[in-house]
């Protein structure tokens, strides 16, 4: 459990979502172990006297997050609720704790998978292994920061900013780090065998995380090589990817897709559209912004744009469709394909951005990362100007 | 008594030897300690646990749970519990189709049926009556059976039987359920035939309460839209498509299949038996439990049913067989006599060692009927085994077969194997879900690092999801956070998914304090020698080696400690009173 701990707290570091030094990482078989020594521990060891968990995470995230967490913490005291499709399907809603205490921190996760205690940082535990805690940490500060954004843009629309919310808004935007002008210079040429597809999506999986395209855990990635599609496994981190792909023959003659990820149906549909070789899905923060900024306050789908909005609507040219994650009647891959087969590209609304590539995954990411930096483009523009 | 929603504050006596038929209306304490399914079961069957098979005061237990007969997700299903004829050990089965729908709807939360019928006999439940009705259907196959009760019952009705092999005293025998589903493991239906008891039907039309039913909505929905992103579940390679024969090309590409009786863990023909080869050549449509959106049983164009993923591996890589007519036949066979499939493909391949001689399809589907007649074959890998002086070739844990994971592949699997209170069963803690299908997330399946714990909750879990009662392959897919939701919903008893897993921890140790009233220690929380001893079949870049049993006694005495049993695996005195429980 000790290496665990420290893979996790480690990996909170490298994905700058809290500082170095900050992660209190905790894991439980029958000895509970901590990534390191810290006074918090004991006042945390108690949540485990309370929960059946066998780990929990806990740091105070880095910044601009940690402003973010605060400043929504006291506009929503008892609970925020994402207003992003994925972690509004997997976290529901976070509650928010203003003690830190082991018994308070355990009565909040007692219903919830992640708590935020202003001022003090965040806390969410496993059941399994504290991968569990970090998937739910991460996705908590990727909902905060969506909706930071966009509650910000929404009251610019409607005139209803104060000037506390501008504040914090100017400090935060200034601390966001600058966007990636290039992109790497990934392998380049067509798929040949399945060792080159392998090593190919494992090089994008690592460059989509690195350049902050995607939280490790989100996201999914897939190649075509001779009527098969590989694609990595769900719940792998794109960049962990070694091992983790799974070879799902399109004509349907083995299941060993069973762990692929949700999105198989969804990327197996774009080939069968088209003549793309690669297919890169990520969840570029502004990219999920952008998608749910919409000005027609009296939609009759207003709450629902996730699933049933009826417009034709763009991002620079990129199609943003409804559809929620995986299959079923509102699943994406009923809406994401046709989109994706006529421009390369797609965003999902309140979700994330698709793009595929013809030889290898340059173009993909190219597209990927130029989506995402328009977006954030767009989003400063559209502020400023009602602003 | 307070008015109660969810639950129907009911619960039907009928003693087959009185003739007596009573309704008691439990303390409601006991639905909030136990919630209902198989939690309630096992209270019921505490004081009697110890009982033989042949006992009239033995109780054959069937109840439902407080989420029955609601539109929350995947809860038609009960659980039927009892001692079990083959190991001795407390035995419940979670069994799908209509049968704790209806007896919700008929106004019970569970029926205890005890006594012995002096001749054979029936039950028939129709709403708030129940008799007791003398049968000529002893001896007829359970397709017989169901033909039969189908002509003459109400349309909707819900029937459970047994076949030959249980009135012949198969300790393998099932009890088979609305034609298509089955109370498999343990012998359960050697319990009903010691009772002179062929069938129960159940007949309901009234309405479950409640408390809130737009809150059940939302909690739903939250369930449905988790689903709808599960691979396993709803996905392209899913169960929902293809069945839990979808794991068949998992497992053998995982290195986990049992081929030749544990002897190797690699098919060579698995590419031409799996899923898709079925789906191809049967073209089966699918069909589910009650109140079920997954439907992950698939019946064959001619109307018989698709083997479950156990059966499609028993049946051929266990026994070096690569007809799949005859897994299909050998699977209706089972169902037909009322044979536990899994139990009775480990034994053929038992005997496949033994003997050194590969099955024809007469020699095949001889084996099975010869189970049903009683005899050697019929009582079990152990008990065969032992006969033929070859001990060591029973893949058994307290003396039930393994079904299709090999646990050389996923050393959670093998503690999960080794502590089971009822014996070689995956569906106690069901690791594989962590260890194979990256569920919540993925787990080092060749390591036992953290693994006590893990599976400790995850029974914990899993008796809360039979309790509730609710499908546990849904738990791929959502939680007791969202179940908690519904239950809270239902009852209007409010809940968090925390306090389920604690109930669930209370109805394991009950369990466990069965067991040792019974005589088992951690002696039998342990697996077969060939584990410990023999490689698996390395390859597609994992080596599949001997379980190290220095590290699988570690890990078994890290369970015992968070289990709270002693170092002999036994319940303490101090933990059961911790948990409401009495030793």
């Amino acid at each position: 459990m000790k290496r665990l701990c420290d893979k996790y707290a480690a990996k909170l570091v490298a994905q700058r979502l809290a500082d170095p030094g900050e992660p209190l990482v905790g894991g439980l078989d029958d000895v509970l172990e901590w990534n390191r020594e810290d006074p918090r521990a004991r006042e945390l060891a108690k949540v485990f006297d309370r929960l059946s968990i066998n780990s929990l995470v806990f740091a105070r995230p880095a910044e601009p997050y940690a402003a973010i967490l605060d400043f929504l913490a006291a506009r929503h005291p008892e609970t925020i609720r994402p207003e992003d499709t994925e972690t509004r399907t997997f976290l529901h809603d976070i509650p928010v704790c203003r003690e830190f205490s082991g018994e308070a921190l355990a009565a909040h996760l007692k219903k919830r998978k992640s708590v935020i205690v202003p001022g003090h940082g965040i806390a969410s535990f496993g059941t399994v292994t504290p991968e569990q805690g970090f998937v739910f940490y991460s996705s908590t500060i990727f909902a905060c920061f969506v909706l930071f954004f966009s509650e910000y843009l929404a009251r610019a629309r409607t005139g209803t900013l104060d000037d506390e919310y501008r504040e914090v808004f100017r400090t935060v935007a200034a601390g966001l780090p600058a966007p990636h002008a290039a992109p790497p210079a990934l392998t380049a040429g067509l798929f040949n065998d399945e060792d080159t597809v392998l090593a190919a999506m494992a090089e994008a999986g690592r460059a989509v995380v690195g350049f902050g395209l995607v939280d490790s855990f989100f996201g999914n990635i897939s190649a075509h090589l001779g009527g098969v599609v590989h694609i990595s496994q769900t719940g792998s981190s794109l960049d962990e990817l070694e091992g983790c792909i799974d070879p799902c023959p399109m004509d349907g003659s083995a299941t060993t897709g069973l762990t692929a990820s949700s999105e198989l149906s969804a990327h197996e549909d774009v080939y069968r559209r088209s003549d793309y070789a690669c297919i890169l899905h990520g969840h570029p923060k502004f990219s999920v912004i952008m998608s749910m900024d919409c000005d027609r306050t009296d939609c009759p789908n207003r709450g629902r744009c996730h699933v049933a909005c009826t417009e034709c609507r763009t991002v620079d040219g990129v199609p943003i469709v409804p559809g929620e994650v995986g299959t079923g009647p509102t699943g994406l891959c009923n809406t994401l394909p046709p989109a994706m087969a006529q421009t390369g590209a797609a965003i999902v609304h309140g979700h994330g951005v698709f793009t595929a590539g013809s030889t290898d995954f340059n173009q993909a990411f190219a597209r990927l990362l130029d989506i995402e930096n328009r977006c954030r483009e767009r989003y400063f523009e559209t502020v400023n100007a009602h602003d | 008594m307070a008015e109660l929603f969810g639950w129907t504050g009911l619960v039907l006596h009928i003693d087959l030897t009185t003739g007596a038929i009573t309704r008691e209306h439990p303390d409601p304490a006991a639905y909030r300690a136990y919630l209902g399914g198989k939690g309630l079961a096992g209270r019921y069957l505490r004081p009697h646990a110890a009982h033989e098979i042949n006992d009239p005061d033995l109780p054959l237990l069937v109840f439902t749970g407080p989420l029955n007969a609601t539109i929350a997700p995947t809860s038609g299903r009960g659980t039927i519990m009892s001692r079990s004829p083959l190991t001795g050990t407390v035995c419940d089965g979670s069994v799908g189709g209509h049968l704790a729908t209806q007896l919700k709807r008929a106004g019970y939360d569970g029926l205890v049926i005890t006594g012995q019928s002096p001749t054979p006999c029936g039950i028939e439940i129709i709403d708030g009556e129940a008799r007791i009705t003398p049968t000529d259907l002893w001896g007829a196959a359970s397709d017989v059976v169901f033909d039969r009760l189908t002509s003459r019952l109400p349309k909707g009705a819900s029937m459970a039987c047994i076949g030959p092999a249980a009135e012949n005293g198969s300790p393998l025998a099932s009890i088979l359920v609305d034609r298509r589903h089955a109370a498999g493991r343990g012998g359960l239906g050697m319990v009903m035939a010691a009772k002179n008891l062929k069938y129960f039907t159940v007949k309901g039309s009234g309405k479950v309460r409640v408390h809130d039913l737009q809150a059940l909505k939302d909690a739903r929905e939250e369930i449905f839209r988790l689903t709808a992103a599960s691979p396993v579940l709803l996905g392209r390679h899913g169960f929902s498509r293809w069945g839990t024969g979808s794991l068949f090309d998992l497992m053998d590409a995982r290195r986990m299949m049992p081929t030749d009786n544990f002897r190797k863990t690699r098919f060579e023909n698995a590419g031409q038996l799996n899923a898709a080869a079925y789906k191809k050549r049967f073209s089966p449509h699918s069909h589910g439990c009650a109140g079920c959106h997954i439907r992950c049983k698939k019946i064959a164009a001619d109307g018989r049913g698709l083997p479950e993923f156990e059966a499609m591996s028993h049946f051929t890589a266990l026994i070096n067989n690569t007809d799949m007519e005859l897994v299909v036949e050998a699977g209706d066979l089972c169902n037909r006599l009322g044979l536990d499939a899994i139990s009775a493909g480990a034994t053929l391949g038992c005997l496949r060692e033994i003997t050194g001689r590969d099955f024809t399809p007469d020699t095949l589907l001889g084996g099975l009927r010869e189970m049903a007649e009683g005899g050697d074959l019929g009582r079990g890998a152990v008990h065969l085994a032992e006969t033929w002086g070859r001990p060591e070739t029973a893949m058994a844990v307290k003396g039930l077969e393994l079904p299709a994971y090999d646990p050389r592949g996923a050393l959670g699997m093998s503690l999960a194997y080794a502590v089971s209170t009822r014996g070689g069963c995956h569906l106690r803690a069901y690791p594989i879900s962590h260890e194979v299908l990256r569920k919540p997330v993925a787990t080092d399946r060749f390591s036992f690092s953290g693994k006590a714990r893990i599976i400790k909750i995850a029974e914990d879990m899993n008796a809360a999801v039979d309790s509730l009662t609710a499908c546990k392959f849904t738990f791929f897919a959502a939680g007791l956070e969202e179940y908690a939701k519904a239950f809270t919903a239902v009852t209007g008893e409010a809940v968090t998914g925390f306090e389920l897993l604690g109930i669930g921890e209370r109805i394991c140790y009950n369990e466990r304090i069965m067991n040792a009233a019974n005589g088992f220690d951690a002696s039998d929380d342990d697996l077969p020698a060939r584990f410990f001893t023999e490689p698996g079949t390395s390859g597609g870049g994992v080596d599949i080696k001997p379980i190290d049993r220095d590290d699988f006694l570690d890990a078994r005495a890290r369970y015992y400690h968070v289990r709270g049993l002693d170092e002999n695996g036994l319940p303490t005195e101090a933990k059961a009173r911790e948990l409401g429980l009495e030793i």
